[in-house]
């Protein structure tokens, strides 16, 4: 049985813990909306991107000279997944639930006995990947220091990536993040970087007919070597800001189950300081009625 | 002219502009090349210059760097790397801006530092000379 002074100071203790979680959640939506909005307003670049690409590959396939980022090295034996997580923690299973589907990945691709390289973005996935994975970690993208992810960062993570690429480091590279849904679903999302991923023929067959009739300015092989490297960067981007507003979103809710917690806890304690506070009322009551009566 | 073009603006920010249009002026990499209703289908990479839209006969005007125009025959879709609104800015906030500018790249104590400044500097001098 705690004293009432125990007591006293667990409930001191939950009832600041309530304060930070609250703060935190407040704070978490506040941020959540800036991080939204971002994310709402990175789609449609990245959506006519992708629709651009098609239109292009639509007039490409079959054809020799196409890129390598486009179509591949031909082989897929070392793949790269490039985890996209948060630096910070105490936002549920945020981090976890996109580590988990990393990590799944990479135990089927290595037993099918190929090749796992692990960047990862964002510390909180890096700790745990690092533990699971040790020898395949390449490299850890601190974006601690960030405050508002500019298109500038994931150029950077772009840049490295196309770095490893040239190098044949790897053949096939994956881009592991969260998609935002809403304040209670954030899916984890894994997307192929390399070789693009382009939507098949059958969706894009109205603009085939046109495709053969572009013209390009300058050649197309031109065009094509920069707007695939383009658009990597544009799919990182666009995974960087849906995590951050998945990231905010998850802190929400769980900092918000947090304070809810907090709040029955400490209206336990409080019924729990009460009770024993009048149990010894009355114990002293007692003492003192039976020793008046002992006289 | 009956016949509208639609013409889509976005940057990796943000969708700066989704319209119906008459005429949209394109500083391509290799001329400036002017798209109207019914053009053939283009491609072509930008340069950095001024972006001309004139919609109901009022012209609207844009900074573009780098990135792409798609003509297709749904229309014009232009992925700029970087767009500005050219109405919502003025020369003389831009000055200040330039001066500023200046002002940093002399004072940077280091050569990072100091190469973002000219970066900065470069980048702003080539609005001005589109505005």
């Amino acid at each position: 049985m705690p004293s009432l002074k125990d007591l006293r100071n667990r409930i001191s203790s939950v009832q600041a813990t309530r304060k930070i979680t609250k703060a935190m959640q407040m704070v978490a939506a506040a941020k959540l909306r800036r991080a939204q909005e971002a994310a709402e307003a990175a789609r449609p670049y990245a959506e006519r991107m992708e629709a651009v690409l098609a239109n292009l590959a639509a007039g490409m396939t079959g054809q020799d000279e196409a890129p390598k980022l486009m179509v591949g090295t031909g082989k897929d034996d070392v793949h790269l997944l490039v985890v996209a997580t948060a630096d910070r923690g105490l936002c549920g299973a945020f981090n976890t639930a996109i580590v988990k589907l990393a990590r799944e990945h990479a135990r089927r691709l290595t037993g099918e006995g190929k090749t796992v390289k692990i960047l990862c973005v964002g510390k909180k996935g890096a700790d745990q990947l690092k533990r699971l994975f040790p020898q395949s970690m390449v490299g850890v993208i601190d974006m601690s220091g960030t405050k508002k992810i500019g298109f500038n960062n994931a150029n950077e993570i772009a840049e490295r990536v196309l770095g490893m690429f040239d190098a044949g480091e790897f053949d096939v590279a994956t881009l592991f993040y969260s998609e935002f849904g809403s304040v209670i679903s954030q899916v984890p999302t894994a997307q192929q970087l390399i070789p693009a991923h382009v939507p098949e023929a059958g969706e894009a067959g109205e603009a085939d007919a046109d495709a053969g009739a572009y013209e390009y300015e300058p050649e197309e092989s031109e065009i094509l070597a920069t707007l695939l490297p383009r658009n990597i960067s544009v799919q990182i981007f666009k995974g960087l800001l849906e995590n951050a507003a998945s990231e905010q979103g998850a802190r929400m809710t769980a900092m918000d189950n947090a304070t809810r917690n907090a709040g029955d806890m400490i209206d336990k304690l409080t019924l729990q300081y009460n009770r024993s506070r009048q149990a010894q009322i009355t114990k002293e009551l007692i003492e003192i009625i039976s020793g008046a009566e002992a006289l | 002219m009956a016949e509208k073009l639609k013409f889509d603006l976005v940057s990796p920010e943000r969708l700066l502009m989704t319209a119906e249009v008459d005429q949209v002026t394109v500083p391509g990499a290799e001329g400036v090349f002017g798209v109207g209703p019914g053009h053939v289908p283009v491609m072509s990479t930008l340069r950095p210059g001024v972006l001309d839209v004139v919609e109901n006969g009022t012209e609207k005007r844009f900074f573009v760097r780098g990135g792409f125009a798609e003509v297709n025959a749904d229309g014009l879709t232009i992925l700029a790397e970087q767009a500005l609104d050219l109405g919502a800015i003025d020369a003389a906030g831009l000055d200040q801006e330039i001066k500023n500018a200046e002002e940093d790249a002399a004072d940077a104590k280091t050569e990072a530092a100091r190469e973002e400044a000219a970066e900065r500097l470069a980048k702003l001098r080539e609005v001005r000379a589109a505005v």
